[in-house]
């Protein structure tokens, strides 16, 4: 094939950020991984799981942070204080760990309605008041209007992960099963739903929940856990590509296998959205051994935020750069990718 | 969910599959016109279930993919004015002009805005009257119609600050153009669904007369790109050309009478540039001179950008059918949806998107 010449549109190399750098696709992996981690990079860093795991005197200590810039600031199912408690909370959890406290920083436009901090700090305070929780430091910054959206929240977090739990990407091996506590997408179709623009009449509501206790649950019940991941930024799709990427593991789920409500389809199917790629708020893989598939069910069901749990796939075997294709309902095997940054509604 | 789930029912999706096969006896190509077809048919993977004679030829009906770059560019420099709320159907920011997409041009702080109607824009105009409020109106017939009725009513309610960039383009004059190129591969087509629920499908009854070939009216659903495919090659087989409906539950005939006298009364059809395919005449819709005060074009002083297409760019060939994604040595390596070098690379129903993301481990 002749050589070509290129005269059409240049590749655009981006020389500032755009959003798709911020929507967990492609575009911010190789932000994180151009930019950002070749700079600060560590052996703790490294290990690239939802939070730091930090050995302290003999204890296990996880540390995490996290910042919320939710539009709008309430929304079916939650506002950005639950979510900036839940969040870290989950991220926590993630890593094996039982929450103990937490910080609050805020980022106030000037402007800001007083009664709607109020709401929403009344909001983490309960959020953090049921899962045991304490948020014990905090700041507080007033930017100029127009240099924020509202409010910002930064949470950062720090809990302690019992013996012999380690739920790093490392962990997952050949032939374990891949679980999730509940149906898939809701958050981000229920947000997009109240944004501006979208006239949608809906009862959905975002599955932002605290998932700890649950987490606390599997631990308490003997699970061997290799791996646990929340699906937010990027949904299930994006956080399956990331695990099998840094374990180096092949891995197969069955569209027939996976949650997702009627209207969260519908809602899809209108905007031309794919369900798997859309941010989830409490909801997580956990990768178990084949043989404790049925136990972790049960344990996971025991709990409202598990009555859903299913079985969605399997690790297959080891594969150099990680792989995660996906079995259609027809019999076709489909190979996932991510995506650029975050999905765009299609035109028609 | 219903009127879904049926139409992506394994089930029949295995017995249209097998009932292809069964009457398949030689090699035939086929064109599915619409960029949804094309995303659906990559999407589940419809053409590995079909036999190997059968060879799908991805067309030219993707919005994003043959806005012409003049448009881009236009786009462009009305959106960095100050003063301008640029409006756009998601998928189109992220299409390469020739320095920028619109995407860049936000990240420098142009107000630009995703909306999922052209009503939308026309609201924005309401509620910003001291702003330019602009908006781009792309896609086929399908699209067409409700710009249409934004220009409609901005005249009737006299809104001084707002206006249209129309890229608007018809889809019969494409497969003619496409009839008539002397390397022609297209022996059948699956006519755009969503286009014929809007226009009927009149229009294809002289072009399947006169250039001898089959055309059958298509949803987008599996169980419907089989039907509509199993339709095609029994056709062909049989030596017969007909205009079938396969998409019969949402196209009639005559289609959208009152969407088409709107598309009338704002619109003239004129000649118009396709992205990778060029010049086609009568392919294009424009505002007519009774619109001309909210022609974005005209109110911005942009009609005299006139950007050349790229004539290497192989785009054209892909959209023609001539070569398959996979084949460009661009394809994946300097192109990708990142980076794309032409728009079939850029939008999900592109053909280079599409098999970019579900084929490209394939073709490694």
């Amino acid at each position: 094939m002749p050589d070509l010449e290129l005269n059409c549109p240049l590749p655009l190399q981006y020389d500032q950020i755009v959003m798709a750098h911020g929507g967990g696709g492609r575009l911010m992996r190789q932000l994180l991984d151009s930019i950002i981690q070749p700079v600060f990079s560590n052996p703790v860093l490294n290990q690239k799981h939802d939070s730091a795991v930090l050995n302290i005197n003999g204890s296990r200590l996880a540390f995490t942070t996290d910042s919320y810039v939710v539009k709008p600031l309430f929304f079916a199912g939650g506002d950005i204080g639950k979510l900036a408690v839940c969040g870290t909370l989950n991220d926590l959890a993630m890593s094996g760990a039982l929450p103990l406290y937490i910080s609050c920083s805020l980022i106030i436009e000037e402007g800001f309605a007083i009664k709607d901090l109020q709401r929403i700090v009344q909001s983490m305070q309960q959020t953090a008041q049921q899962a045991g929780v304490l948020i014990v430091t905090g700041d507080t910054k007033v930017v100029e209007h127009g240099s924020g959206d509202g409010v910002y929240i930064n949470t950062a977090g720090i809990g302690i992960i019992g013996e012999g739990i380690n739920s790093a990407p490392a962990g997952i091996q050949a032939g374990d099963s891949i679980i999730i506590n509940s149906d898939l997408a809701r958050h981000g179709i229920a947000v997009m739903l109240e944004r501006e623009g979208m006239n949608f009449e809906s009862t959905l509501q975002s599955d932002c929940a605290d998932l700890s206790g649950l987490v606390q649950g599997l631990i308490q019940a003997g699970i061997d856990i290799h791996c646990m991941r929340d699906l937010t930024r990027g949904g299930l799709a994006s956080c399956l590509m990331e695990l099998a990427d840094a374990s180096h593991q092949a891995i197969e789920i069955n569209e027939t296998a996976l949650p997702i409500r009627e209207d969260v389809k519908s809602a899809c199917e209108i905007l031309g959205f794919d369900p798997i790629y859309i941010a989830n708020e409490g909801c997580f893989a956990l990768f178990v051994p084949e043989a404790q598939t049925e136990k972790t069910l049960a344990v996971l069901r025991e709990h409202p935020l598990g009555q859903q749990a299913c079985s969605i796939g399997r690790v297959k075997a080891a594969h150099p750069k990680g792989l995660v294709t996906l079995q259609t309902a027809m019999g076709i095997s489909r190979v996932l990718d991510l995506l650029s940054g975050e999905q765009l509604p299609r035109i028609c | 969910m219903k009127y879904l789930d049926e139409y992506r029912h394994p089930e029949i999706v295995k017995k249209l599959a097998a009932a292809i096969k069964a009457i398949t006896t030689q090699p035939w190509n086929i064109m599915e016109v619409c960029g949804g077809q094309t995303h659906s048919i990559i999407k589940y993977g419809i053409d590995q279930l079909l036999p190997g004679e059968i060879n799908l030829i991805h067309g030219p009906g993707c919005p994003v993919c043959v806005t012409p770059l003049a448009y881009i560019d236009k786009a462009l420099a009305i959106a960095a004015q100050p003063e301008v709320i640029f409006c756009s159907f998601g998928d189109m920011l992220r299409v390469p002009g020739t320095d920028h997409d619109l995407l860049s041009l936000k990240a420098q702080g142009a107000d630009i805005r995703i909306v999922y109607s052209p009503l939308d824009a026309l609201n924005l105009a309401r509620q910003h009257p001291g702003r330019n409020v602009v908006f781009f109106g792309v896609g086929f017939e399908t699209t067409a119609p409700t710009t249409a009725l934004a220009a409609y009513q901005a005249k009737q309610q006299d809104l001084s600050n707002f206006s249209l960039l129309i890229c608007h383009v018809r889809v019969p004059p494409v497969m003619q153009a496409l009839l008539r190129s002397p390397n022609n591969q297209v022996q059948g087509f699956l006519g755009a669904g969503h286009v014929c629920s809007i226009m009927g499908y009149h229009e294809y009854l002289p072009l399947c007369a006169h250039y001898q070939i089959p055309i059958v009216v298509t949803g987008f659903e599996p169980v419907d790109i089989l039907h509509g495919l199993y339709l095609c090659i029994k056709q062909l087989e049989e030596k017969r050309c007909q205009v079938e409906n396969e998409y019969s539950r949402v196209v009639n005939m005559q289609g959208n009478q009152p969407a088409q006298q709107l598309m009338r009364q704002v619109f003239d059809i004129v000649d118009r540039s396709w992205r990778g395919l060029g010049e086609i005449a009568a392919s294009g819709l424009a505002l007519t001179a009774e619109y001309e005060q909210w022609n974005a074009e005209r109110r911005f002083a942009v009609a005299t950008i006139n950007t050349q297409e790229p004539r290497d760019c192989r785009s054209g060939e892909v959209l023609k059918g001539l070569i398959k994604p996979a084949h460009c040595p661009e394809f994946g390596k300097r192109c990708t949806p990142e980076h794309p070098l032409g728009a079939t690379m850029v939008s999900s129903e592109g053909a280079c998107a599409a098999y970019y993301r579900y084929r490209r481990f394939e073709h490694a």
